[in-house]
């Protein structure tokens, strides 16, 4: 009861102001200062990803550029080639900041390509259980309930198992792991669509289920796949890094942070932290930061838990 | 409640046929299952023996049939590492995986539903917003890489704890646990916090919504207007109804505990199946892997099943659905 | 008689976000022992935050900001907490509207209604528990022992609602504040709570508050009725002279929209326009937009005026006194 524009009799007094949706939500977003906050610190790590040849001293996988005599320098130190090593060097002697930056591009591309597959391919096999609804759709979401039952991790762990290492096998096998979570999240929104009186009256109307789904259906889970897509693309990220660090993941032709991250463990208990903890760190700043801006989001986009 | 009960076991044999199905196809489908079920180092002898032992050169669904006989009779195949029936392996590295993962789940529990109260109590406190912001860390925090700066600043900065391994064990009413010495409490202690990590978050978060949703109900209005103390009406009457929600969904949890422990087990070099799993994934050992896999299933369906029952006998509303009134 | 309460110029308003809700803006009345007062309003004009004003009941953003409230000559508004809790369910009990909704669904009945006994008094359970089986036997429920062992959602609405005003006597209180006790339920079931609670007030000399949205329904019930009007008390009289002889445009209105004796539940007609929002109230007469009688006049708040045995805050009133006597 201590909520206050939840009453009924205070929102008729409430002006309105005319603007549009997007304006509205624009507004509202920034209207909090941490998820401002995490969403520069996110664009500025991807803007960092991107522009990585440009503003690094060295390509971490050239082997003409990397040399074994800078190996485990601490952070600060000066390289053979001259530049300073601010966040030190690793085992095999590559300078660690622009090894992140280097495994950021991998982690992202891994993290965003599966966010946006599994968010695509569950969206479709939601919406087709939508739009068949009977049996089929009972069949679907059984197997959902099935998949969702498992944690994403074990899911993940045991394709790899099966798939072996590689950029595509991981996006692979989080792909799988992950669609479920969307093909959910569709399905509950056209549970509470189809109750609704529009659609009740367009099926009134004889316009096809189709229509329904396309016109009415999809439009309205956008905003909660957004959400779930957030926070499913952050545990994408993390998950690679984790499978990535358990050494089934990526190989280490391919470092992402978490290879770069298991690569440090063997010297962390020697004192050596740098060469896990500042890959660590960039982890934790991209993973926080994007579920940050989804929990915001779902706060502006879901008006039932607006306070 | 029996005929409930009884509904759920075979829902749950369901779905254990299912997943076994599921494993066989996509063993068969995925890849060669003799490439999958025999060693690569074995020669072609050796995998014309293992066809013909597996039953390989038969119709598809007659292998299915001996799969489900082996399965059934425990026989997953060995391990081509240890020689031993991978069976066995596991089931000789789970007391390991549970104690880690009870330890993690009584961690949670013992944690995050004081802190969940506290936040959903006072939601504007200062002291609640922190621990919101701390319990989106524990979301967000990769474990592995929290449980190498656990190890590194509680085992190699301030050497209170030992970095790996499970400790003495201690024997208790029977039961074999490394929780009943100080030397296996203080190796258990970093491993369980590291994966207790995550459902400490969820235990306050769901408890603080539980609380701040019950406050607001007629119910907890009308418990004041009794006159009852705030002492009560938050133990007896908010807990109570929380409750039954919150240890549906930390029983669930049970299973992915069990589940992460693959993570935390590798780092801490903990004993356990999921350190095990690892290996074999890291060796090749097929069938620990596919062993592993139907465990956990099994595994899984029988949290459900318990948590299911659990619910229904928590919830007098379910409790006593089926008897007239 | 003594009045057992004497409300004030009592004045609750909330804080919100949106502006400040005065949703008790200057209300005056006074209950005397064994009389049961009937306060009657459309729904959002300040009945029920009356009724948790008196027993301390307010939650932020709301407060008492004004006014005394003297319960037997004790000064209760803004007491402290412990006094209050001392005598809320105790002193002052209060029935909720919804009994699908006060009684916690997960508590039995006996330690929903033992609890009410054991929060005042140092008595032992079992005498608790003879107390409680009584009060349900008072209150017309058949089998009180069975019916203390079940759970809320076993009884019917109806049952739950007598089993609510069976906790409200419990404690012999002085005062009972019943808020819309019967909106929720069947007409015929309406009736009997009435008689009941008319029965036991009469029994026992409990003053009461009853608060409804129908005239009709306090008609045979009051002995004096208060009517209330956007935060505020228009009229307010013995119960044959409010009913009778209306004053107040608004309590003819509600007369006029009371349901006939043969079409129970149809409003015959309703009062015509808008409920008044809260946040916005017309200048003057809160009613004003409503009136027919309205007047240039009514800009300026009226002021309560006693005539005709009655206080009254209107400039028009329906018809002249003299011409009725
Ligand atoms: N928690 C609250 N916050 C803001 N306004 C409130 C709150 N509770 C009640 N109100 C306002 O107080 C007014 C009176 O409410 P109430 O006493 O419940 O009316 P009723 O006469 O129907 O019982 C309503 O207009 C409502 O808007
Ligand atoms: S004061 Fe005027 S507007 Fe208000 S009720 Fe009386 S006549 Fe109507
Ligand atoms: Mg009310």
């Amino acid at each position: 009861m201590s909520d206050a524009t939840a009453h009924p009799a205070l929102s008729a007094g409430i002006p309105a102001k005319v603007e549009t949706p997007f304006q509205r939500f624009r507004a509202e977003f920034f209207e909090s200062k941490i998820a401002t906050v995490a969403l520069a610190v996110f664009g500025s790590i991807v803007l960092l990803a991107i522009l990585a040849p440009w503003i690094t001293p060295q390509n971490p996988y050239d082997l003409a550029q990397v040399s074994v005599m800078d190996g485990r320098l601490p952070p600060g130190s000066e390289a053979f080639d001259g530049y300073t090593m601010w966040l030190g060097s690793d085992g095999s002697g590559r300078d660690l900041y622009s090894a992140i930056l280097y495994g950021l591009r991998i982690s992202l591309t891994v993290g965003l390509a599966s966010g946006v597959i599994a968010l695509l391919i569950g969206m479709a096999i939601g919406l087709v259980a939508a739009y068949a609804g009977g049996r089929i759709e009972a069949i679907i979401m059984r197997i959902v309930d099935l998949q969702l039952s498992f944690p994403a991790s074990l899911v993940a762990l045991m394709m790899v198992a099966a798939l072996g290492k590689g950029v595509d096998k991981i996006i692979l096998a989080l792909v799988i792991a992950q669609w479920a979570y969307y093909a959910r999240t569709v399905r509950a929104t056209a549970l509470v669509e189809r109750g609704k009186e529009y659609v009740e009256a367009a099926q009134c109307l004889g316009i096809s289920r189709f229509r329904i789904v396309f016109r009415h259906i999809l439009p309205n889970c956008m905003a909660p796949l957004i959400v779930v897509g957030t926070v499913q693309t952050a545990s994408a990220i993390s998950l690679e890094a984790t499978l990535s660090f358990l050494g089934v993941g990526l190989p280490q032709t391919e470092p992402s942070i978490g290879v770069l991250i298991a690569n440090g463990f063997e010297y962390m208990l020697s004192g050596r932290y740098w060469i896990s903890v500042f890959p660590g760190l960039a982890l934790l700043f991209t993973v926080v930061s994007i579920n940050l801006v989804g929990d915001h989001l779902r706060d502006v986009l879901n008006p039932r838990l607006k306070k | 409640m029996t005929v409930f009960i009884i509904r759920r076991l075979l829902q749950a044999l369901l779905v254990v046929f299912m997943m076994s199905v599921i494993v066989f196809f996509g063993v068969n489908i995925v890849g060669d299952p003799v490439y999958m079920l025999v060693s690569p180092d074995a020669d072609q002898a050796d995998i014309e023996a293992a066809i013909s032992r597996l039953g390989l050169d038969r119709p598809i669904l007659e292998q299915y049939w001996l799969f489900l006989k082996g399965a059934a009779q425990g026989d997953l195949g060995n391990s081509f590492i240890f020689g031993e029936p991978a069976l066995k392996l596991i089931l000789h590295h789970m007391p390991a995986t549970m104690e880690l993962a009870f330890s993690a789940l009584f961690l949670a529990i013992v944690i995050g539903i004081p802190l969940g109260l506290y936040a959903g109590l006072y939601p504007d406190g200062m002291l609640s917003k922190g621990i919101m912001a701390a319990s989106i860390f524990g979301f967000s925090l990769p474990t592995f890489w929290v449980g190498l700066m656990l190890i590194m600043l509680f085992a190699v900065e301030l050497q209170w704890v030992p970095a790996t391994g499970r400790g003495d064990i201690g024997s208790f009413l029977g039961i074999q646990s490394s929780i009943f010495t100080l030397d296996g409490l203080s190796h258990i202690f970093l491993p369980a916090l590291n994966l207790a990590l995550l459902k400490i978050s969820l235990a306050i978060r769901l408890t603080r919504a539980g609380v701040r949703e019950a406050m607001g109900l007629d119910y907890v209005k009308y418990a004041r207007a009794k006159g009852l103390s705030t002492r009560r009406i938050i133990l007896v009457h908010v807990m109570k109804n929380i409750m039954i929600p919150v240890v549906t969904v930390m029983g669930l949890e049970f299973g992915s505990l069990i589940g992460f422990s693959v993570v935390t087990e590798t780092i801490f070099a903990w004993p356990g199946m999921g350190k095990l799993l690892i290996d074999a994934i890291l060796q090749l050992d097929r069938p620990v892997v596919v062993a592993y896999l139907m465990i956990i299933v099994l595994f899984f369906v029988l949290i459900n099943l318990i948590v299911d029952i659990l619910y229904s006998i928590l919830d007098p509303r379910v409790r006593l659905q089926d008897q007239g009134a | 008689m003594s009045a057992v309460l004497d409300v004030h110029g009592l004045k609750t308003h909330f804080f919100t976000h949106a502006g400040v809700v005065k949703a008790v803006d200057g209300v005056d009345f006074t209950v005397s022992k064994g009389e049961i007062m009937g306060l009657v309003g459309e729904s959002g004009s300040g009945k029920s935050i009356t009724g948790f004003s008196i027993l301390g009941l307010i939650d932020p953003p709301g407060r008492i900001v004004e006014g005394s409230i003297k319960f037997n000559g004790e000064e209760i508004a803004n007491a402290k907490e412990e006094r209050l809790q001392g005598l809320r369910g105790n002193r002052i009990s209060m029935i909720f509207q919804d009994p699908m909704m006060t009684l916690n669904p997960v508590l039995r009945i006996d330690t929903q209604m033992m609890e009410a006994i054991l929060a005042h008094e140092s008595v032992s359970k079992q005498t608790a528990w003879e107390r409680s089986r009584d009060a349900l036997g008072l209150v017309g429920i058949p089998s009180p022992e069975e019916r203390l062992r079940a759970y809320p959602h076993q009884l019917s609405g109806g049952m739950r609602q007598r089993v609510a005003i069976a906790t409200a006597f419990l404690n012999k209180p002085d005062l009972i504040i019943a808020d819309e006790p019967t909106t929720a339920l069947d007409v015929t079931i309406q009736a009997q709570i009435i008689h009941e609670a008319q029965k036991l007030t009469k029994q026992t000399g409990t003053a009461m508050i009853w608060i409804t949205h129908d005239l009709a329904v306090v008609a045979g019930l009051a002995d004096r009725i208060s009517v209330m009007y956007a935060g505020r008390i228009v009229e307010q009289g013995g119960i044959d002279d409010v009913i009778d002889r209306p004053l107040h445009p608004y309590t003819v209105g509600l007369l006029g929209s009371v349901p006939t004796a043969n079409r129970r539940g149809k409003r015959l007609f309703q009062i015509e326009g808008m409920t008044p929002n809260m946040l916005d109230l017309p200048r003057g007469c809160a009613f004003g937009p409503r009136c027919h009688a309205r007047t240039d006049a009514c800009d300026q708040q009226p002021l309560i005026k006693d005539i005709d045995g009655r206080s009254l805050r209107c400039l028009n009133p329906q018809r002249a006194p003299e011409a009725v006597k």
